[in-house]
């Protein structure tokens, strides 16, 4: 199937790896944004909800020349041929036309985890039990997102509702078009060293599309053709291999 | 006590050995059940499968038993489309194995998605463009064939034959069955395929993708291939074990031989196309991915070796053994042959299943393997324990093989 078509706006980010640090806040403040649960008794780091994931890569050297990068990997809402979409047996996977986001539908999922042995970015993740906060903790969950139900999948869709919040605020100003300053996903507003830049990636005026074009960007698995709208930046060069395809041996694989 | 349920002139063992027999099947089968219910109460938290394994042993054996069960839609096809009557020696006991693959196979996927009670939204709201939607339909369409073909065979029951309307029933039943033999081999010959579609198309999968011919990518002809070459061998391997089981012969000698002639025709013809497609896949698909392929073999548990296993010791051998007239006229070598062939199949969903998901795509991702959950053991045990227990009440009070009256005297 192919899902290239030509949306609204492109919305996408840049990761600049030279400045993140790991520190996970992005995915903290990610999980509060979205409701994602706290992690069920006895979840692994396999088994867990996190929408944005940091792994770690090291470039297999001993010390001293060793070094480490953290890549941050949410979905990378492909764009052409995006492979989550085209086999979803119950559509329950979308691309916005608006946005160029891809978005998944809990209440419509099955729960095959077809989607999830398709995406090559294992951007996708079920909720093996019940969602279940701590007393109280309720109380502090955010109004404007659906809480997911055991069963279903669930993953990144670029805070969807704060895009929502800037599409009724658009409108109640009489304005067709958003303030790129409204649709900040969390991730973007909490990182401390302000390694994330977003926006609409077809308006040459925007940092995230001047950045998207720097010499020293690339995207993971960029072979596979599914044109991610997340890009990453590193001026190291061995960081920017870490986006081939190829499987790494794994006296260099390391795992976040 | 059932005596009169048994067909006239055949010898079958008391009721009291009969339910011997099946009293551990029924501890098997509560036994799965507590899994499932498990499952289903609790959620899939049961299972040891997780956001990397999304797909595990019951996805792998759901696909190797439907490949198993196609003995029923190709002999049907064999008997009634090409008309080689000596199959209808097996016709019945096929049919009754296809069923219960089938039944169980969807009794397991009813487990193993998240929200079960959402399987219709798939006939609702239908992606045409996944496979598994077509899976889900043709497999749907093809159990409610099976059911049908197995009417007629219950219908033949001693007492039911009493109700003339049964018999008139099927009778009529019986007029049309080519019908839905060809209908079940068409349905059958799509799902087998579209099941190797699953994941032939997977191009963010590097070590699943497939080239192939127009929409279909060459798993979609393999998994036809492969299920077609298995499932005489398997309709030879059931036929023997039963006859062991019940100690009598059941079909005659030329049946097997047959069964065996034509799995491996076909096998030989599937391991040509498996080893060509091996070799565009390692040369040219996956190298157009920016994949050097002998990466996917660097981790030790799935090294090469498995590769020539499949291939090899569980194509072309089994094949070899099967084409040869002298091996065919030797049981054991036949069952030693069938075993192989049905261990190919198994190694070839468990590879697109489980090692697809082993091998990594991200560069700094690790191999990973997973071990099922005692939950995941215990749901398939019992549909192993509802199989015999269906097969061997069927066997009892129907008729399964027609030669076998004339073979006991």
């Amino acid at each position: 199937m192919n899902t290239a078509h030509k949306p609204k706006a492109r919305y996408g980010m840049v990761i600049d790896l030279d400045r993140c640090n790991g520190c996970g806040g992005c995915a903290a403040a990610c999980a509060v944004e979205n409701n994602v649960p706290p992690a069920a008794p006895k979840a692994s780091d396999r088994t867990g909800l996190t929408w944005m994931r940091i792994y770690r890569a090291e470039n297999g050297r001993s010390f001293p020349e060793n070094r480490t990068a953290f890549f941050p990997i949410s979905c990378q809402h492909c764009g052409a041929h995006t492979p989550c979409v085209s086999v979803c047996p119950q559509n329950a996977v979308d691309i916005n036309p608006e946005t160029g986001v891809v978005s998944q539908i809990p209440p419509r999922c099955l729960g095959c985890r077809y989607c999830m042995t398709a995406c090559p970015f294992h951007a996708r993740y079920f909720n093996w039990s019940d969602p279940e906060w701590p007393r109280d903790m309720e109380n502090a969950l955010n109004p404007d997102v659906s809480v997911r139900m055991r069963g279903v999948v669930e993953k990144c869709n670029f805070c969807h509702s704060r895009w929502q919040a800037a599409v009724a605020k658009a409108a109640a100003n009489g304005k067709r078009e958003i303030d790129p300053a409204d649709y900040v996903p969390a991730c973007v507003e909490a990182c401390p060293t302000e390694a994330i830049a977003f926006g609409n990636l077809d308006d040459p005026r925007s940092e995230v599309s001047r950045q998207s074009r720097a010499p020293n960007a690339f995207r993971l698995l960029a072979k596979l053709g599914t044109d991610p709208k997340v890009y990453y930046r590193s001026d190291r060069d061995w960081v920017r291999r870490m986006g081939d395809t190829d499987v790494a041996y794994e006296s260099e694989a390391s795992r976040g | 006590m059932d005596k009169g349920l048994i067909r006239r002139g055949i010898r079958r063992c008391s009721t009291g050995q009969f339910l011997a027999w099946l009293t551990p099947w029924v501890a098997m089968l509560g036994f799965g059940v507590l899994a499932i219910g498990l499952c289903l109460v609790k959620g899939l938290n049961q299972t040891n499968m997780d956001n990397r394994f999304a797909f595990g042993l019951w996805i792998f054996l759901d696909l190797t038993i439907i490949a198993l069960g196609a003995g029923a839609f190709f002999t049907g096809f064999l008997l009634y489309i090409l008309r080689r009557e000596e199959l209808r020696a097996v016709i019945n006991s096929a049919v009754v194995i296809g069923f219960i693959c089938y039944s169980g196979a969807i009794l397991v996927l009813m487990v193993d998605v998240g929200q079960p009670l959402r399987a219709w939204f798939t006939f609702w709201h239908p992606n045409v463009h996944s496979m598994l939607t077509e899976v889900t339909f043709c497999i749907t369409c093809y159990l409610t064939v099976l059911a049908i073909e197995y009417a007629p065979i219950m219908l033949k029951n001693r007492q039911l034959r009493k109700v003339p309307s049964f018999l008139v029933f099927e009778f009529e039943l019986h007029k049309v069955m080519p019908v839905f033999a060809a209908v079940g081999t068409f349905l059958s010959f799509f799902h087998q395929g579209s099941l190797g579609g699953l994941y032939g198309v997977l191009h963010g999968r590097p070590f699943a993708y497939r080239e192939g011919f127009a929409i279909w990518p060459s798993t979609f002809f393999l998994f036809i291939l492969s299920a077609i070459a298995t499932g005489p061998a398997f309709v030879l391997l059931t036929t023997w074990m039963v006859s062991k089981v019940a100690r009598k012969e059941l079909v005659r000698k030329n049946v097997y031989s047959l069964l065996a002639k034509i799995s491996g025709w076909l096998l030989i013809v599937y391991v040509g196309f498996k080893s060509i497609d091996t070799l565009v896949w390692l040369n040219r698909t996956a190298p157009l991915s920016g994949v050097s392929p002998i990466r996917f073999y660097a981790w030790a548990p799935f090294d090469i070796w498995l590769l020539f296993v499949e291939i090899a010791g569980f194509g072309l051998l089994p094949a070899l053994i099967f084409l040869s007239p002298a091996r065919r006229r030797s049981v054991p070598w036949m069952i030693a042959g069938s075993l192989l062939a049905c261990a190919g199949v198994a190694t070839n969903r468990f590879v697109m299943t489980i090692q697809t998901l082993a091998v990594p795509t991200l560069k700094f991702e690790p191999f990973m393997l997973y071990y099922p959950s005692w939950q995941e053991v215990a749901t398939f045990l019992f549909v192993v324990a509802y199989g015999v227990i269906l097969y061997s009440l069927s066997f009892r009070y129907l008729t399964l093989f027609p030669q076998e009256r004339d073979l006991q005297h």
